[in-house]
């Protein structure tokens, strides 16, 4: 397995005067054998990042490298597989589970070969390989999700890219999936990216958490320290929005303009910080930053932190607690 | 390993089969049979005819020359004594015959043109796509002459001409519905496996389209066989010694006012093939939908969502017929604001009446929140729109009792109810997109709830919408009221919908997944919104939430729904730790929160929900059950009260409950095994 590393990249959709940038200079390594949860809200760029590092969209600025090597076009599967959100969508209704794992195989193995291929692989997701000449429409969405990373996994990838995989899964399905997962990385100690907007999920699989929002990579670190003592406004923000057992307490300290927020607009991101119009710490909150709304921040900080006050903030998040 | 995921369905050939049946359910209705019958009419004619009786329509006699119909010449004859009937019968072969290869023609092409951009990439592509835009924008008898001109006078030309003019039509199909299909997440799983764009097309897209492409065909043909007539009948067709049914209709026309039988004939024969194709076109593609390709199955919920409309709902003997206990509604807290018993929704279904909802019966209190959580399949959403009235036909509600502050929605007028729910009663959807007009402003469809249902006046109807929405705390309400939905972030919409259902005085909110399309910052801001409106106005509100978490965050109490029923009413404040129910326990256990142990598997629930349309005997829980026993799967438990408001169906209740350190099913769950 190997490490998948971005450098720089930028995806742009549209033209360029009225376009928008989805993906903004993000630098993002996933180290061999690791899984990178990446976190951010429905807009940030997540799963353009996503496609990006498959190859379905085209990058308009920077590179993907795999173990050093940028990412080439080759025939056959890609080096690089995607296991997608939607598992009702994500496999061919008129083709059977077997026919579409054994298309992902590669090329050049005799058919009985394949099939035995075909039928380990499907053991390997928890699956009766008889079952192979099923179709979609007659499982369960977690039993299509299990296909689809069987199928991922018969391209003998050397990272998977898991966008959102169980967010369109009941709760008590979902265990299933992600527990899959797990065992199947801690086995083929496969490296991944893996994507959901659910912190607690994230938290489950993964070994690395990169928090995204508009576009860039706003903090980056090993999981247990991210969530543990995350170090920008935003990560603290996602933190203290995961529904938990106890009842809501509502936010008396967060300042009324910054509480009816609303999320921005890709289109037209704010200049400066890019979170400062939602800040509970930037100039909404208290006017003498107004270094929030001009300068972009660097991330020289803990976790890569892109946040002016990274630092500064620390004692009080902690007080918050 | 262990492999021991079980299906309940045989292995391969339901889906053929199912295509099969569905084939054979368009013969079934009367205008499929007709067409059909009609067109098989055609066609074997088409085949025999020339056989059976050329000789009759090419023996020359002079004798009778354009004579009127008689015993022996059916229409007449020609100009040369041939009998007219038998060469419109004979005519037959060469007239469809000639339909379909135009067609044929029409369809490769059309086909190639149309997936053309698939394999050639963006640039190709978008030049092809230009190309049969253009193509499109000639009407299609115009380009049949000008290829006739290019192609020559007679029958290659002909077929050429129509064949290239019908292409562009079928291009612009193939090309549409390719699209359509290439965007899909399985046609990028199979590129990113590596397979070529060739492969992609023949394996993924073609399936996929064949069927409304195939339907479009056979529409195509009935247009292809008109437009040969005319130019046959132009002189431009067929040329003699051969003859199609134009040839024929030119013939006869010469005549028409001496022997008008003889154009007749030819023109009704162009007629009944034109319709048999058409209608046996359109019934096909009534029949399988066009949508099939894209799958699907039973789902009550979403198909009913679409539109409101009134159903009646009548009182119904439900519980007594289905054996279903006699559920007990709960304590009685004051007034109650809505009041359900044994309420069960119907739909017919192929083997029978399938009951997604069975005998759902619970009380709402004044200001009181009340969540409803359940797997998908669990009937949640359909309890709420057959309480709201909006479960669409053939969906059939039935109820013991229906009250809505005190008044009864199972009697009464329509008018009344309208009026009483168009006020007193708030609902608010998943998706705030679809439930938004996206061409009107927001703050017009805000103020038609009052002018409808309070008759109030167009200009005070919008300022209470601007009210409204600044109670929601839309900021700068005044402006964004002027605005369209698509101007709304998704949080901002949901906030207009619950402003909307502000709009009367409302008693009960109900929501239905309202924060599940939103983010979590988002999810908590609506959240709020909704307790605070709660907090103000005395207002219920019935939340319904796959989230667990989020439930018992919000309410007070709960309902927990499983196949249809409530299994398990209980006080929010207990749902972690304290509930008695195993399926409560074990979907609490499901939720990763952030305290899960990493080193620990995640609980889950093993198997797979009931499928509605086979509801077991017994508990629909026993079979996922960790306690069931054979009394769970012979009968099914009554949702009992405890006395104190607490109500289970289970006939275990607690059993596990006593350790209330553990959450109850997590450990016997993983003893069975993760799979579902």
């Amino acid at each position: 397995m190997s490490e998948l590393r971005f450098e720089g990249v930028s995806v742009r959709y549209g033209t360029r005067r009225r376009g928008m940038t989805a993906v903004d200079r993000v630098d993002l390594t996933v180290p061999d054998g690791a899984v990178v949860g990446l976190v951010g809200e429905s807009g940030s760029g997540k799963s353009t990042l996503a496609r990006a590092a498959v190859g379905l969209t085209p990058l308009s600025a920077g590179r993907i490298l795999l173990d050093g090597e940028p990412l080439r076009r080759t025939s056959g599967p890609r080096p690089v597989q995607m296991v997608f959100q939607d598992p009702y969508s994500s496999l061919d209704p008129r083709m059977t589970i077997g026919d579409s794992v054994a298309e992902a195989v590669p090329r050049g193995i005799r058919s009985a070969d394949r099939r035995r291929e075909v039928a380990r692989l499907l053991e390997l997701v928890e699956l009766d390989p008889s079952r192979a000449g099923a179709y979609p429409g007659q499982l369960s969405g977690g039993q299509r999700q299990r296909v689809a990373l069987a199928r991922a996994l018969a391209a003998r990838p050397q990272v998977v890219v898991a966008d959102e995989i169980t967010s369109a899964l009941d709760v008590s399905i979902q265990g299933t999936v992600l527990n899959l997962v797990r065992r199947l990385q801690h086995e083929l100690g496969t490296s991944m990216l893996f994507i959901s907007h659910d912190l607690a999920v994230v938290r489950y699989v993964a070994s690395e958490i990169a928090v995204m929002y508009l576009g860039r990579i706003v903090e980056h670190g090993p999981a247990a320290q991210v969530l543990g003592d995350p170090q920008h406004p935003y990560t603290r923000d996602l933190l203290a929005a995961v529904p938990g057992w106890s009842p809501a307490a509502p936010d008396t300290a967060v300042p009324p303009e910054v509480a009816a927020a609303e999320p921005a607009d890709p289109h037209a991101p704010p200049p400066g910080c890019r979170y400062h119009p939602r800040c509970p710490v930037g100039p909404l909150a208290r006017p003498e930053r107004e270094v929030c709304r001009t300068t972009e921040p660097t991330t020289d900080h803990r976790h890569a932190a892109a946040c002016h006050f990274a630092a500064a903030e620390q004692p009080l998040a902690r007080a918050a607690d | 390993m262990t492999t021991s995921t079980t299906f309940d369905a045989p292995a391969v050939a339901p889906r053929r089969s199912a295509a099969r049946a569905r084939w054979l359910a368009v013969l079934r209705t009367p205008v499929g049979a007709g067409a059909g019958l009609l067109l098989a009419l055609v066609l074997v004619l088409a085949l025999v005819a020339p056989l059976l009786w050329s000789g009759q329509a090419d023996r020359i006699d002079t004798s009778a020359v354009l004579q009127g119909a008689s015993a022996e010449h059916w229409v007449g004859t020609d100009a040369l004594g041939r009998d007219v009937f038998a060469r419109v019968l004979v005519a037959t072969r060469l007239s469809i015959g000639l339909a379909l290869a135009a067609t044929s023609i029409a369809v490769v092409l059309g086909l190639l043109l149309g997936c053309a951009p698939l394999l050639l990439g963006r640039r190709g592509g978008r030049l092809v796509t230009a190309g049969v835009n253009i193509a499109v924008a000639f009407p299609g008898l115009l380009l049949a002459l000008f290829f006739a001109v290019v192609f020559g006078v007679g029958m290659t030309g002909a077929v050429l001409a129509i064949g290239f003019a019908g292409a562009p039509a079928f291009a612009r199909l193939s090309q549409t519905l390719a699209a359509g299909i290439a965007e899909r997440d399985f046609v990028a799983a199979a590129r990113i496996a590596g397979v070529g764009r060739f492969r992609v097309l023949l394996r993924h897209v073609l399936p996929n389209i064949g069927e409304p492409l195939v339907v479009n065909a056979t529409i195509g043909a009935g247009g292809a066989l008109l437009a040969f007539a005319g130019l046959s009948f132009l002189g431009l067709g067929v040329q003699a010694p051969s003859y199609d049914w134009g040839r024929l209709l030119q013939d006869g026309l010469s005549g028409i006012y001496i022997h008008p039988v003889a154009a007749l004939a030819p023109g009704v024969a162009i007629v009944v093939a034109g319709l048999a194709f058409n209608l046996f076109g359109e019934a096909v593609a009534k029949g399988i939908g066009l949508t099939t390709a894209l799958g699907g199955g039973f789902a009550p919920g979403r198909a009913s969502r679409r539109e409101a409309t009134r159903r009646d709902a009548r009182r119904g003997a439900a519980t007594e017929d289905q054996g279903l206990p006699v559920t007990d509604p709960g304590p009685e807290p004051g007034r109650p604001v809505l009041e359900v018993q044994d309420l069960s929704v119907t739909f017919p279904g192929a083997h029978g009446p399938v009951r997604p909802v069975r005998g759902v019966s619970f009380r709402i209190g004044r200001g009181e929140a009340v969540g409803v959580v359940g797997e998908s399949g669990s009937g949640k959403s359909l309890t709420a729109l057959a309480i709201a009235r909006l479960v669409e036909q053939p969906g059939e509600v039935t109820a013991g009792r229906l009250h809505f502050q005190g008044a009864d929605l199972l009697t009464g007028p329509d008018r009344a109810h309208r009026r009483l729910l168009g006020t007193s009663f708030a609902m608010v959807f998943q998706d705030p997109m679809t439930s938004f007009n996206p061409t009107r402003r927001i703050g017009r469809q805000l103020a038609e709830v009052a002018q409808e249902h309070q008759g109030m006046s167009r200009g005070a109807a919008l300022a209470r919408a601007v009210d409204r929405l600044r109670s929601v705390r839309v900021p700068a309400a005044e402006r964004r009221a002027h605005q369209y939905p698509h101007e709304f972030s998704g949080g901002m919409r949901q906030r207009a919908m619950i402003g909307m259902g502000l709009m009367g005085e409302p008693s009960l909110i109900v929501a239905d997944e309202p924060t599940t399309a939103l983010d979590v910052t988002v999810q908590r801001q609506v959240l709020d919104l909704l307790a605070a409106v709660r907090a103000e106005d005395d207002v219920a509100l019935l939340l319904i939430s796959h989230d667990v978490a989020v439930v018992g965050q919000v309410c007070e109490r709960v309902l927990v729904m499983y196949a249809g029923r409530v299994v398990e009413d209980l006080p929010a404040d207990q749902l972690r730790t304290g509930a008695r129910h195993p399926y409560t326990r074990a979907l609490v256990a499901a939720v990763p929160d952030m305290d899960v142990d990493l080193d620990q598997p995640l609980p889950v629930i093993p198997g797979r929900p009931v499928d509605p349309a086979h509801q077991p005997p017994g508990c629909a829980y026993a079979p996922r059950c960790p306690l069931a026993s054979a009394r769970c799967t012979d009968e099914d438990p009554a949702l009992d009260d405890d006395g104190a408001g607490w109500r289970v169906a289970c006939w275990h209740a607690g059993e596990v409950a006593a350790d209330r350190d553990v959450p109850g099913a997590a450990p016997v769950a993983l003893a069975l095994g993760e799979r579902a």
